[in-house]
């Protein structure tokens, strides 16, 4: 066992050493867990209290030291040292940014360096609640700093406002339980002295669920699960392992790969988002497809709620005894009470993975491919497509190639694709793929899906496509960044719809956000771009980007928000769903009960109603 | 929606005259062959790959809607349906050609320069199309009132290099010898007409007419009022061929779908005597090739101008904007055969009637048609025995002038020509109508050699019925400015009232019962009642206040002349109905009710106790059948076999439909 972990870490080693030439010609396992982030040590080291926001953006998205930005040559770089696009000169992008955005250099909106605490109301105590939490000894703090970085996700609207340093309600105080007892302890408090709960996970919410309800009188006490963050116990014979809910992402994979094993759940935000907000939100994973999403992945949860803990008395693979409480439990969005510890499979990692990549004439034969795959159901680990103006944005984001070999080489693979082969470079989209498994099973599988795409007129474009395809998932959020520096705000959403809907729903609701911001003023084309990013046997999950360039606008988060809105509406009336994996939060409840009908609602409400009749966990997502 | 409308029909009327191109000034100075050879590489529209028309058909019946149909049809094997569903295919198909979209603009080129002075394009209108042909799939919508403007519109995107369209046309065109392949091969598409219970039939069109346009292959044309209206009048439109065009956008298969309310208007129009006998039951020649070359001879006649206006494109996405809730194709496969919802039904029925009032707003108003509302209101023995004034005549056509631009209406009215010479150079045109001869203006009637043997009192009357309908068919081409106030006027003479709520109530009744005559967007009742009252006031005939309406000694002349205008109407739907109510049978046929009216009405105009001749029209008999049905005052009890509703028509109907 620990001869194969050794060589895991070896070949990864390898990878990062010879980055950027690293090629993966044969296809050994060259790979981090995921393909843009370099496993550092960047994790602190377990003991060491409140870590986390001191290498983190305050007002952005991840580490401090990562950032887009444009040096004084006027080219676009990434600096730090913790991806593998860090420290590398992007020659592309100020073109892209420009063209696509109508932006320049010229015409900045730096963000406001340092929070203001002055700006940060001061928090309201519940002093009997404070007094008995002194007395069990458990850390919290009312610091300003502390708070404001616990009052909000990664929507839009909360980081322009903390960009331009507008700060609005946040919690009173933050509590870091360091385990199960202490969640239990500190819930009796709150459920004694009437204070408001809200738990904290990653942070990494794009549903406004993190927002404190302005209407809240009551003292609001962040409860921050990033203490909780040890694998508790790993079962071999059963391939279980048992975990505390604050553990992020990178740390369960980086800790289960240690001793040969993963769960395989990656969800764009792994680097930061924590398993109790998985469970709480029903994440899914990019490789759901070997894997499963959450609610496939967790064989037990334990849960402090103001009635008690709730869990099963037995970890049998599945039950009949009536409906499944882990159901109102996951998507529960921080409602119902604190996850604190899941059990969850693990498998042992994969001896082999290869990225490859599809390039399709169009859309329609991108889509009707992955239809077929499905149906044929051979997806590997991921399959994504990306359409045309994702594609050309991934192109724009190429580090700079440093032999005179690899730019010919690619100004050849251009010229085979569009002259020869007649692909319309304004029309033609790339389908990104990672497979993984035993050696001789990707071969073949990777063979029966180039097969079928060859059907629908796809052509194979190389394993580096592929990589910088998945490679653009992480570095996205840092870009939006870089965008809201020169006046470019931006966000994606998600849904889930029936196959025959896809083409639909993508041009529908692409076309949408295009008018509406036309309408509603915007003076540059917006980026309104899709990718499906999912597919299941009765339909796949489509992810949508959408920016635009707000120079001359008065208030552009509002219209923003508009635009958001009615591409929403436009998703629900194609029939897409309100939410595949983003869950509801407070951003698109007004949505609920048409999704889930009246009686849908009152069940839903009668629960919550059992399990916290006071609301103590009154962070009012979801109803 | 109720903003929507009304912006929709005013920007349709509110152009300048300035604003038209004559289109065939420069094609008299170019060669026709080089025109016909010109460069055509039109921008067509972005969200389309390159289909063929095999490929449409293949697209049409490997469909999943289809399939299902197949599935459906019981009694004959699958195969058996499959080859019937291909063979009506082959049957319905366009072939769509660019050398012969060459032949045809050569050809109608030439007729058009022999037939017209000038055609006159909106060159705003048909910038604003070529812009919205590239956005999304674009539906031409044209009204037709001759047809010389079958292919028109693809004459004019030739000539401006815009994509030409396919058209919807009934299927006795395609059996015409050679035309047909002709008219096939530039972009026709044929449907049979009674298509009735033929399931198959049904789902193979629209599948075939939603393929057009979901794909955007080609800009579609059809003309929603279903079929050229004898009358000139618009006619109320059909909805089958709406509901599949809208289809795709229901259904989220496509962003938008575009409308192009399309208003051609005549000065003359070519079959104006044709379709007045048609009206009184002498049958229409078959379209037949040899018949189209007997009808040479209209090619040596002058038909003035006619004027082709491209209304604002209209967004359906826009229109529908919560009148629909796409979502309800949420649970079910979309292409699964289902009736619409009634949500669904009322909103292509009111989509439709906003097209046919948008193409009214756009069409031109000519100096004639002022003319035939007034001689139609002088009595008739003044025009056929005396004449009727010129210089009479000529001031009143001036009043009336006045008033159509009060009431914004889009005339026609050649500038920089002194009054007299547009009123002597209009009756000139219209030589087969009337003739003006020393001071005076006559009823020409056919066949007017007396050599003959005399004719009967009731041959006397079809004669004169004859040339009457002729002139009642230009008057109709303005009436539509005049509906709504007119029905207001109506609703004053009749009710005696001043009381805004009774005239309103009033008004509603006449508006219901003629809405198969007029063309009224459902649900726009008060809106169409501010209208009429705000232009009466507007034109000093009434004095409005919060709850009454008062007439003005000023008023007098355009109240009596908007009463008259309708009066025929009236008389004509009264005397049905008196016959309906008198006449004890309670099961008719159509076949028995069409003469028997004519009958009646015939030996009532002789006798003096009536003074129209709009009742004798077979359009006019079967609007009021339609009426008496959607006013479920008679029921139809199977095709052609009708039964009155004795206690509704002994009931609300008659006695609130004033004998007067």
């Amino acid at each position: 066992m620990s001869g194969f972990s050794d060589n895991i870490m070896r070949l990864s080693g390898r990878m990062l050493s010879q980055y950027p030439a690293q090629r993966d010609w044969d296809g050994k396992l060259t790979r981090a867990p995921h393909p843009g982030i370099i496993p550092t040590c960047s994790i602190v080291t377990l003991s060491d209290n409140l870590p986390k926001q001191e290498i983190m953006k305050w007002n952005g998205w991840g580490y401090s030291d990562s950032k887009f930005l444009y040096n004084k040559k006027g080219q676009a770089e990434f600096t730090g040292k913790r991806y593998r696009l860090s420290g590398m000169i992007i020659p592309g992008l100020r073109e892209w940014m420009e063209s696509t955005f109508g932006a320049n250099l010229q015409h900045k909106t730096p963000a406001a360096p340092i929070l203001n605490s002055s700006a940060v109301q001061p928090p309201t105590l519940n002093e009997a609640f404070l007094k008995e939490l002194k007395s069990t000894g458990i850390p919290f703090s009312h610091d300003a700093e502390d708070r404001v970085f616990r009052s909000h996700g990664h929507c839009l609207h909360e980081i322009f406002a903390l960009r331009e340093g507008k700060i609005g309600r946040v919690p009173d105080l933050v509590v870091w339980p360091n385990c199960h007892n202490d969640v239990v302890k500190i819930v009796e408090l709150a459920c004694k002295h009437n204070v408001c709960l809200m738990p904290y996970g990653g942070g990494t919410s794009v549903s406004s669920a993190l927002e404190c309800p302005p209407e809240e009188t009551r003292s609001i006490v962040s409860l921050d699960t990033s203490q909780m963050n040890r694998i508790l116990w790993i079962d071999e014979k059963n391939l279980t392992a048992h975990v505390e809910a604050g553990i992020v992402g990178q740390d369960l994979e980086r800790l289960l790969n240690e001793s040969g094993y993963c769960t395989g759940h990656e969800p764009d935000s792994m680097e930061f988002s924590s398993l109790g907000g998985w469970v709480a939100t029903r994440a899914s994973g990019m490789k759901k497809n070997i894997y499963g999403n959450i609610e496939d992945l967790v064989v037990h949860i334990k849960m402090v709620t103001p009635q008690g803990v709730i869990e099963k008395s037995c970890q049998g693979p599945r039950m009949s005894t009536g409906p499944d409480v882990h159901h109102f439990i996951m998507g529960s969005e921080g409602t119902l009470g604190v996850v604190t510890e899941v059990t969850m499979k693990i498998r042992p990692m994969p001896e082999y993975q290869k990225y490859g990549s599809v390039v399709f004439p169009n859309f329609e034969m991108g889509v009707a491919c992955l239809r077929e795959v499905a149906r044929q159901r051979c997806a590997p680990a991921s399959i994504r497509l990306m359409d045309n103006e994702q594609f050309k944005f991934g192109h724009a984001l190429k580090p700079q190639v440093s032999s005179i070999f690899t730019s010919f080489l690619d100004g050849l693979k251009k010229f085979y694709i569009t002259k020869f082969k007649g692909f319309d470079p304004n029309r033609l989209c790339v389908a990104t793929l990672l497979f993984e498994g035993d050696r001789e099973k990707v071969l073949q599988h990777e063979k029966q899906v180039y097969d079928i795409a060859a059907k629908f007129g796809g052509l194979a474009a190389g394993e580096d496509n592929g990589q910088r395809g998945y490679m653009l998932t992480f570095v996205i959020a840092y870009l939006r960044d870089l965008g809201m520096d020169y006046y470019v705000i931006g966000e994606s959403f998600e849904t889930s719809v029936p196959w025959d809907r896809v083409l639909d729903i993508c041009r529908n609701v692409k076309a949408r956000i295009v008018r509406e911001c036309k309408d509603k003023g915007v003076q540059f084309p917006p980026l309104s771009t899709c990718r499906v990013t999912q597919t299941y046997d009765a339909g796949a999950c489509v992810y949508f980007y959408f920016a635009f360039n707000y120079r001359g606008l008065s208030d552009p988060v509002h219209v923003y928000e508009q635009v958001e809105h009615a591409a929403r509406e436009e998703i629900l009336a194609n029939g897409g769903s309100l939410s595949h994996h983003h869950g509801v939060g407070k951003l698109r409840k007004e949505w609920m009960r048409e999704t889930i009908s009246s009686v849908g609602m009152g069940m839903l409400k009668s629960v919550k109603d059992y399990v916290d009749p006071n609301n103590i966990f009154g962070n009012r997502n979801l109803l | 929606t109720s903003v929507v409308v009304l912006v929709v029909l005013r920007t349709a009327s509110l152009k300048d005259e300035e604003e038209f191109t004559d289109i065939l000034e420069e094609r008299r100075r170019t060669t026709d062959l080089g025109y016909a050879l010109r460069t055509f590489n039109p921008q067509p529209y972005k969200g389309a790959p390159y289909s063929s028309t095999s490929d449409l058909k293949k697209a049409v019946l490997e469909s999943q809607y289809l399939r299902y149909i197949i599935a459906l049809e019981t009694g004959s094997s699958v195969e058996k349906v499959r080859q019937e569903a291909r063979g009506i295919l082959e049957e319905m198909s366009h072939n769509l050609q660019l050398g012969f979209i060459r032949l045809m603009a050569y050809t109608v080129n030439k007729v058009f320069k022999r037939l017209f002075r000038s055609i006159y394009v909106n060159m705003e209108g048909l910038n604003m199309l070529q812009q919205a042909i590239q956005e999304s799939p674009v539906i031409l919508m044209p009204n037709h009132r001759s047809y010389v403007d079958f292919l028109i519109v693809s004459f004019i995107l030739f000539t401006y290099d815009i994509p030409i369209p396919v058209i919807a046309a009934g299927i006795p065109l395609a059996s015409m010898k050679v035309v047909g392949e002709i008219l096939r091969r530039s972009g026709a598409f044929f449907i049979r007409r009674a298509i009735g219970s033929d399931k198959l039939y049904w789902a193979v069109l629209s599948e075939y007419v939603r393929t057009i346009v979901r794909t955007g292959c080609a800009p579609l044309e059809f003309y929603v009022e279903g079929f050229r209206s004898r009358t000139l009048k618009s006619v109320v439109p059909k909805l089958g061929m709406m509901d599949m065009v809208l289809e795709p956008y229901f259904k989220g298969e496509v962003f938008d779908i575009t409308l192009v309310p399309i208003s051609i208007s005549y000065d003359r129009v070519v079959e104006e005597s044709l379709l007045a006998l048609e009206l009184l039951g002498v049958p229409k020649p078959k379209e037949s090739t040899t018949g189209l070359f007997k009808a040479s001879r209209v090619l040596q006649e002058d038909y003035g101008c006619m004027h082709v206006n491209f209304g604002r494109p209209l967004s359906v996405r826009q229109l529908c904007e919560g009148k629909i809730n796409r979502s309800e194709y949420n649970l079910i496969p979309r292409d699964l055969p289902q009736r619409p919802s009634t949500e669904i039904q009322d909103c292509v029925n009111w989509v439709a009637h906003l097209i046919v009032r948008t193409q009214e707003e756009g069409s031109l108003i000519s100096p004639w048609s002022l003319m035939a509302c007034l001689l139609l209101q002088a009595p008739i023995t003044t025009l056929t025995e005396e004449g009727l004034q010129w210089h009479g005549l000529t001031e009143k056509t001036l009043w009336l002038r006045k008033l159509v631009l009060d009431f914004r209406g889009r005339l026609n009215w050649p500038a920089h020509t002194p009054d007299s010479d547009v009123m002597s150079s209009t009756v000139a045109l219209h030589h087969s109508i009337v003739h003006h001869k020393a001071g005076r203006v006559c009823l020409v009637q056919d066949g007017d050699p007396a050599s003959q043997d005399p004719l009967s009192p009731e041959e006397g009357v079809m004669r004169t019925a004859a040339a009457v309908l002729m002139l009642v068919s230009y008057r109709n081409q303005a009436l539509h400015v005049f509906v709504r106030p007119g029905i207001l006027a109506t609703a004053i003479h009749i009710t005696k009232s001043t009381q805004k709520d009774e005239l309103f109530s009033f008004f509603c009744f006449l508006r219901d019962v003629f809405a198969n005559e007029f063309i009224f967007i459902p649900g726009r009742a008060s809106q169409d009642f501010d209208e009429a009252c705000s232009l009466l006031q507007k034109c000093g005939a009434v004095h409005m206040s919060e709850q009454e309406v008062t007439v003005l000694e000023t008023g007098l002349e355009v109240l009596s002349f908007l009463q008259k205008l309708l009066q025929p109407f009236l008389d004509s739907y009264q005397l049905i109905f008196r016959y309906l109510c008198e006449n004890g049978a309670h099961v008719f046929t159509e076949k028995q009710f069409l003469p028997a009216v004519q009958n009646l009405a015939t030996k009532l105009i002789l006798s003096g106790d009536l003074h129209t001749f709009e009742v004798l029209s077979s359009d006019t008999q079967k609007n009021v059948l339609s009426a008496l049905r959607r006013l479920e005052a008679v029921t139809k009890l199977r095709a052609g076999l009708y039964i009155t509703q004795k206690e509704l028509l002994g009931g609300s109907i008659p006695t609130r439909f004033p004998l007067c």
